[in-house]
């Protein structure tokens, strides 16, 4: 089972390592990771997938706030979170396709960020669920490369 | 905004703020990177320097200074090279939990990252094997880090915290003499509020016909032995200890099984199977006392601990709850039942004995057990003892009973020998009316054997016990029972002659090998409060009885009887 993590941790060089770390020495596998500074320039929100049960997860928690640098830790069920991943995304384009990448571009709300002669670089973000379906789609004409920012995560405030 | 003062240098500062915190001894080495600390420590007169031979002495002897008196331990190192050699020595103190002040000297910030001589990022090294750590990057957060380090050292469950220094922040002014406002949040350094249900957790105790209490060394941390004894007498409950709760309660106490674990009495282990309820007292059910799945695996299961991390770790109980261990008690007993459990104390007496501590004692050789309860004997169950790692540990932890907590020093949860010799002599720093005996092997001795010149040095009356068996008596033994007999590098005949090894550092010594030879030498071992240095000369097949072979459970204990007839002595 997948959880989301919310970390708020001090803003300052190596807690990265120091959150990061603790995964690593404990073997758990991290999905993705995603770090930015809050409204707070001290502190930084982690966004971190981590696949788990939930007794795992519960243990990770509780390591993490072990950890002087980390504020709070918050297990963000998929349900009750909006979440985003940002994808750039390389593919092949030839003349008798273009247009159709153009259109599937459009139903997804996906951004054409550059094109040459025979590339176009898009922008897609959505959900997890959602890029991967629109990764998914542009397969067939070839990817050749991909970025991805990994997960970024809020909770619901409407209930 | 911080009280604008008088500007002094980033080395001076540090300095004061360790005299202001009470520091009296630091233990350390100089090097390039820390002259300016150095040089800043000459001119205190509040504070002793203990120079050592080697970094991993420095920090062993901050641990046992630290849990011999319950105090910081303070250690000083230079950069690279320095800091390095105080990896171990973290990382003991990490699973042991002992509360370390490290300060190392760091080369200069515009030469961080540039591979400059005796640079480590020791920062990066340490930060899986610390609590906190920090590298100072200006002199005006000296103060901010001091003051979280040593909160968060000591506060909550302890541990090592490392503070890396910089050479042009020792020498750069400043004016902040205290921290404006710590980064830190207060859960790390303040005592948590009671977590949890303390009536049904009492409820269920007051359920149990046949409970036990499981004694870890969080319960010496938190300083609540008396809390246990009264628990344990007012319901009647027999406790046994870990390797690291020895002392926590008393040893000769009628209601005392012992250690549990690996090596424990067989009669602890017994009374793990038997249990109907066990309840641990801040231990962590390590793997040497504990199989996942098969620990006490009729009993009902309860767990009162400062980190909640540990809970339901590896061995998942049916209660909980959160705290310090002493204020959790003073909570609690209120609510446990007043009771006798004739039946219970009984079995286990018949326990006790039917299935004592046992070794073959018929012979002129000597034994290292037999050896240790003359010990125990002469020294009236007094001193402090340090141990290193391997048999000699686990006969000591058998034999030796205390009667009070931060009398016995063992490296339990890292297994690192070269800690005896360097924390007995931190012991006796900390303690110089005390008896202090280390008690180590041929092996571990060889370790860190040059702290022997720091005994001679400052002319500390630390008492080395040897068990020389030109083994590694323990990699011997599990040779010997899981690998058929293939001593594989665990033999070795070159062993220096310790008694003409004491000498030259002017420490008296003497060599025994036979039993009618034990009562003088001990009376020239303990006579007066000189370091002496006792070698005594065991026979190597001896081996540590009872044992739970790695990974197996309290039902696959071997006992001495089991090998006796099994024709293995």
């Amino acid at each position: 089972m997948k959880h989301i993590l919310k970390i708020l941790v001090n803003n300052h060089p190596g807690v990265m390592s120091h959150v990061s770390g603790l995964f690593t020495r404990r073997s758990y596998n991290i999905d993705s990771i995603a770090v930015g500074v809050t409204q707070d320039p001290e502190i930084s929100n982690m966004v971190i997938v981590v696949k788990g049960d939930d007794s795992v997860v519960e243990q990770v928690k509780r390591q993490l706030l072990k950890l002087p640098d980390v504020i709070e830790v918050e297990d963000l069920a998929y349900h009750d979170c909006i979440s985003r991943e940002l994808v750039l995304v390389v593919v092949k384009v030839e003349d008798s396709n273009r247009t159709e990448i153009i259109s599937i571009c459009e139903v997804f709300q996906a951004k054409i960020a550059d094109l040459t002669k025979t590339t176009m670089t898009i922008e897609f973000s959505g959900n997890t669920r959602q890029v991967e379906h629109f990764l998914e789609m542009m397969q067939k004409y070839g990817i050749q490369e991909i970025a991805r920012t990994g997960q970024i995560a809020l909770k619901y405030r409407s209930t | 905004m911080p009280k604008t003062e008088a500007k002094i240098s980033g080395a001076r500062l540090m300095v004061e703020l360790l005299e202001e915190y009470g520091v009296d001894i630091v233990f350390g080495y100089p090097g390039g990177a820390i002259l300016p600390f150095y040089d800043e420590l000459y001119k205190s007169t509040k504070i002793k320097h203990i120079l050592v031979r080697h970094e991993q002495g420095a920090i062993h002897m901050a641990e046992g200074y630290a849990r011999s008196t319950g105090k910081l331990g303070v250690c000083i190192a230079t950069s690279g090279p320095g800091a390095t050699n105080l990896v171990t020595g973290l990382t003991d103190a990490k699973l042991d939990s002992v509360p370390i002040l490290a300060i190392t000297g760091q080369v200069a910030t515009n030469a961080i990252g540039t591979d400059a001589f005796q640079e480590a990022d020791i920062y990066g090294i340490t930060i899986p094997i610390t609590k906190y750590n920090a590298l100072i990057k200006s002199a005006d957060e000296i103060a901010r880090h001091f003051q979280e380090a040593t909160l968060v050292a000591l506060g909550g469950r302890p541990g090592p915290v490392l503070l890396d220094f910089p050479k042009d922040v020792q020498t750069e002014l400043t004016s902040v003499r205290k921290a404006d406002k710590l980064k830190i949040d207060p859960r790390h350094y303040q005592k948590p509020p009671i977590g949890g249900d303390l009536d049904s957790f009492a409820a269920a105790l007051n359920k149990a016909k046949r409970p036990l209490l499981y004694v870890g060394g969080g319960a010496i941390n938190a300083n609540a032995s008396k809390e246990i004894k009264e628990l344990a007498e007012k319901g009647n409950i027999p406790v046994t200890t870990t390797l690291m709760g020895i002392g926590a309660f008393p040893g000769t106490h009628q209601l005392s099984v012992g250690m549990l674990g690996m090596h424990g009495t067989a009669y602890a282990n017994k009374a793990v199977l038997e249990c109907d309820y066990i309840l641990n007292l801040g231990a962590r059910f390590d793997d040497r006392v504990a199989k996942p799945g098969e620990f006490a695996e009729n009993a009902v299961r309860a767990h009162i601990d400062i980190d909640t991390a540990e809970f339901n770790k590896r061995v998942s109980v049916d209660y909980l709850l959160h705290g310090d261990l002493k204020e959790v008690l003073k909570a609690l007993i209120p609510k446990v039942n007043k009771v006798d459990r004739p039946d219970w104390v009984g079995f286990l007496d018949t326990l006790k004995k039917n299935h004592p501590l046992e070794f073959d004692d018929s012979t002129d050789t000597i034994k290292p057990q037999g050896f240790l309860q003359k010990l125990y004997e002469k020294s009236k169950g007094k001193a402090i003892v340090s141990t290193d790692v391997g048999q000699h540990q686990m006969w000591a932890a058998q034999y030796y009973l205390f009667e009070e907590a931060n009398r016995w020093l063992t490296s339990g949860g890292l297994g690192t020998m070269g800690y005896g010799l360097p924390a007995a002599i931190g012991a006796k720093f900390g303690n110089p009316n005390k008896t202090v005996i280390c008690v180590s092997g041929d092996g571990s001795i060889q370790m860190n054997i040059q702290e022997l010149a720091t005994i001679a040095m400052y002319k500390k009356g630390v008492k080395i016990l040897i068990f020389n068996n030109n083994f590694l008596g323990m990699v011997r033994q599990w040779q010997e029972l899981f690998y058929e007999e293939r001593f594989s590098e665990s033999e070795w005949n070159y062993n220096p002659d310790f008694v003409k090894l004491g000498e030259a550092y002017s420490i008296k010594g003497l060599r025994i090998s036979n039993k009618s030879e034990i009562d003088n030498a001990l009376e020239f071992f303990l006579e007066d409060d000189e370091a002496r240095i006792l070698e005594v000369m065991i026979p190597a097949e001896e081996k540590v009885f009872p044992m739970i072979p790695a990974g197996k459970s309290q039902k696959d204990m071997i006992e001495f009887s089991d090998t006796v007839r099994a024709g293995k002595k």
